[in-house]
């Protein structure tokens, strides 16, 4: 098990992470969520021993690990960007931590048969890495890491240079592979996608810190921050402000929206989060809350529809299955059943609402 | 704007073998004046090579290229008066925002208020405006792609606009409010555009018309609806959607079809077709029904968080199911397909029903 307590990394002054408490666990896939500069390379230097922490304590089964050199720790990295050497073989590409580590050739020859089986590399052992695609070359990144046997398997980003079908595919083959081995397994991406179908763990990172971490299905579903709400949607979380006076809420002067929130607020400002996926055009409850707005612009992906539209001053979007094509500035009512709908208080926390 | 036809072109890059593999095999196009046309499919399939040959990057070793019914093949890039966005930033670090939107404008010796007033549209357009005069260096990453769109845009007079990956290394997030600016500005003013992408989404979401490209040859161009419902190659079927088509060997005769020893009625009269013959349907085409269809076994389920994938086991072979979250899955569910979203294929290529 990985532990970070408390941990910060300031860079000239500017916070890096910002006082991260986590554990990780062996067998499962670990993902650190967040935009471009939230964090997540910053955490995974810190977690493979390649930066010091200013605070905080980082152990590895108990054991602090700070200040132990990354030579002398059994940690793998693999980076978005393919890294390979130029003038060997994926033989002894896979094959060379193992001959830094002065493994017998034997042990060599079965391990790295092991990995390039695992990895579907076996009839491309004799040729160089640049006459690999993308994705075969990234895979004998991934097998160096797994013939290594290390304890701390980082991912950062690794998917990302590749082609989207050839990602599903690696993106299937991910957890598994690496929760065999036993391995602490750390995956970044920026992608809320990604993360939901690669399932196990996930941290939301905003700023460095920590927004919240759990299972990543009860991440998705129960947010307990609007911030890791917005961090993990995919379209972007349709969000609006409202007031709450005297048990009535208002969204500006829309009053109808809300209804099913009457007496259930104390007043105060408060902020409404609604998955573009919750949004329908057709009423499929009674308690169902009407949103109204001006089409902006239509997306059609050939079997869903994203529809964008402004709703009080904000841009909205809905995710509708089938093709609706509507035009600009049509006027179209979207329906939400009530219990997909979440509250925020203003200092972004998840406000629970009584049914 | 302009049209642009390609005639009987064709690629070889140079190597000793002059038997070596062709890049691009004999295309003929003539995609419309005003038209948003994405090329999608995965690396190594062509569609890089046929950008650079439309855009005069590269000379094709066959065919001609023509804009508007002019041939323009052994033109150079500037001479071909279009405006090109690559998947890295170009941008001039020394100079501010607006004077990286204006450097076209004045290449062309545009008159200094006109520049102004276009270079303040782009600004507002793509939300720079409060950084307009801040020195590209300061930016992030994402920012700088946004001005190199920019440049892209700010000149109504080019004859086309061509984007090779321009949204790969944009956060989740920024990447939906930039593609709908696309959609929007294309829209409004109707260039013809051309958009390169490996992403199955971006490609159906911006165009009108995909070009879906495998092994240096178009397989099919159709609406993106035509490309989910009825796909002409199974390739198609299976790159575009996730997961992608189903695709079951299948006998067919008639209009019966059996798949691993299950009749199923087909939409039509497909006659007897030999050779390889599949079946193909989508995921989201498939339901549970709790009394009739198709038994079958759940092989696993992955909560995906807007919906689920269940995977089923027929008598052999294995389909993807996608049914709406929260459906509870039998450990063996009965299938039933839509009779109407059936497609049969004979070597991979889509049969139409005889009548």
């Amino acid at each position: 098990m990985l532990e970070l307590r408390s941990v910060s990394r300031r860079v000239e002054g500017e916070i890096f992470v910002d006082d991260v408490t986590l554990s990780l666990n062996r067998g499962s896939i670990n993902i650190l969520l967040g935009p471009t500069l939230a964090g997540k390379t910053s955490l995974m230097r810190l977690m493979a021993g390649l930066d010091k922490p200013d605070k905080g304590e980082i152990l590895f089964d108990g054991e602090s690990i700070v200040g132990v050199p990354v030579q002398k720790r059994n940690v793998a990295m693999v980076y978005q960007q393919f890294i390979n050497y130029p003038n060997m073989t994926v033989f002894e590409n896979i094959a060379s931590p193992l001959r830094v580590a002065k493994l017998g050739s034997d042990e060599i020859n079965k391990r790295v048969a092991q990995a390039s089986d695992l990895l579907q590399l076996s009839p491309f052992l004799n040729r160089n890495p640049s006459e690999l695609s993308g994705g075969q070359q990234q895979r004998v990144a991934l097998a160096r890491a797994i013939v290594k046997r290390a304890e701390l398997v980082l991912l950062d980003e690794p998917l990302a240079n590749l082609d989207y079908k050839l990602r599903e595919e690696l993106r299937s083959e991910l957890p598994s592979l690496f929760a065999e081995l036993g391995a602490v397994l750390v995956y970044a991406t920026t992608e809320p996608g990604e993360a939901l179908v690669l399932g196990g763990c996930t941290t939301c990172l905003h700023q460095g810190s920590v927004q919240q971490f759990g299972p990543t299905l009860d991440v998705f579903k129960n947010p307990v921050l609007l911030q890791s709400a917005k961090i993990f949607s995919d379209p972007p979380l349709n969000v609006a402000i409202f007031e709450s006076r005297e048990g009535i809420c208002k969204i500006a002067s829309e009053e109808r929206a809300l209804s099913f929130l009457r007496d259930k607020l104390p007043d105060g400002s408060y902020s409404l989060g609604v998955r573009p996926h919750h949004l329908s055009l057709a009423q499929t409850g009674s308690d169902d809350l009407v949103f109204e707005g001006g089409v902006s612009v239509t997306e059609l992906s050939g079997s869903e529809s994203f529809i964008h539209f402004d709703f009080q001053g904000q841009p909205w979007v809905a995710l509708i299955h089938g093709i609706k094509n509507f035009k600009e500035a049509d006027r179209v009512e979207f329906y939400v059943r009530s219990k997909n709908v979440f509250v925020f208080n203003s200092d972004g926390l998840a406000v629970e609402i009584e049914p | 704007m302009a049209s642009i036809e390609l005639k009987n072109i064709a690629h070889q890059y140079p190597s000793e073998d002059k038997s070596g593999p062709y890049a691009l095999s004999s295309l003929n196009e003539l995609w419309q004046d005003g038209g948003a046309y994405a090329l999608l499919g995965p690396s190594g399939c062509g569609k890089t090579t046929l950008l650079n040959i439309i855009s005069g990057l590269l000379q094709p070793s066959e065919g001609r290229v023509l804009f508007d019914g002019v041939d323009v093949t052994d033109l150079s890039p500037e001479k071909r008066n279009i405006a090109q966005v690559f998947q890295f930033p170009v941008v001039y670090d020394t100079l501010t925002v607006a004077e990286n939107l204006a450097f076209p404008l004045k290449n062309r010796g545009m008159a200094k208020d006109k520049i102004t007033e276009r270079v303040a549209e782009i600004l507002s357009m793509l939300g720079l405006s409060d950084r307009a005069n801040e020195k590209a260096h300061s930016l992030t990453a994402d920012d700088k792609q946004k001005i190199s769109l920019g440049r892209g845009l700010v000149r109504t007079d080019v004859k086309a606009i061509l984007f090779d990956e321009p949204l790969t290394v944009i956060d989740p997030h920024l990447k939906w409010q930039l593609r709908t600016e696309l959609k929007k500005i294309h829209q409004q003013f109707r260039h013809t555009m051309i958009y390169v992408t490996h992403d199955q989404t971006e490609a159906l979401t911006f165009a009108d018309k995909v070009i879906v490209m495998y092994g240096g040859s178009v397989l099919q161009i159709g609406t993106p609806e035509e490309l989910f419902e009825t796909p002409a190659h199974t390739f198609v079927g299976q790159f575009i959607g996730s997961p992608g088509m189903n695709i079951l060997k299948a006998s067919v005769d008639g209009t019966v079809a059996i798949v691993d020893g299950i009749q199923l009625e087909l939409p039509g009269n497909y006659r007897k077709i030999d050779d390889q013959v599949e079946l193909g349907i989508r995921p989201e085409y498939i339901s549970l029904s709790q009394t009739g269809g198709i038994q079958a076994e759940t092989v696993s389920i992955d909560d995906v968080g807007k919906h689920i994938i269940v995977r089923c086991r027929l008598e052999r072979q294995i389909v993807s199911v996608i049914v709406p979250e929260g459906t509870s899955i039998p450990d063996k569910p009965r299938l039933v397909f839509a009779q109407d979203k059936i497609n049969i294929y004979q070597n991979a290529v889509l049969v139409r029903p005889a009548d």
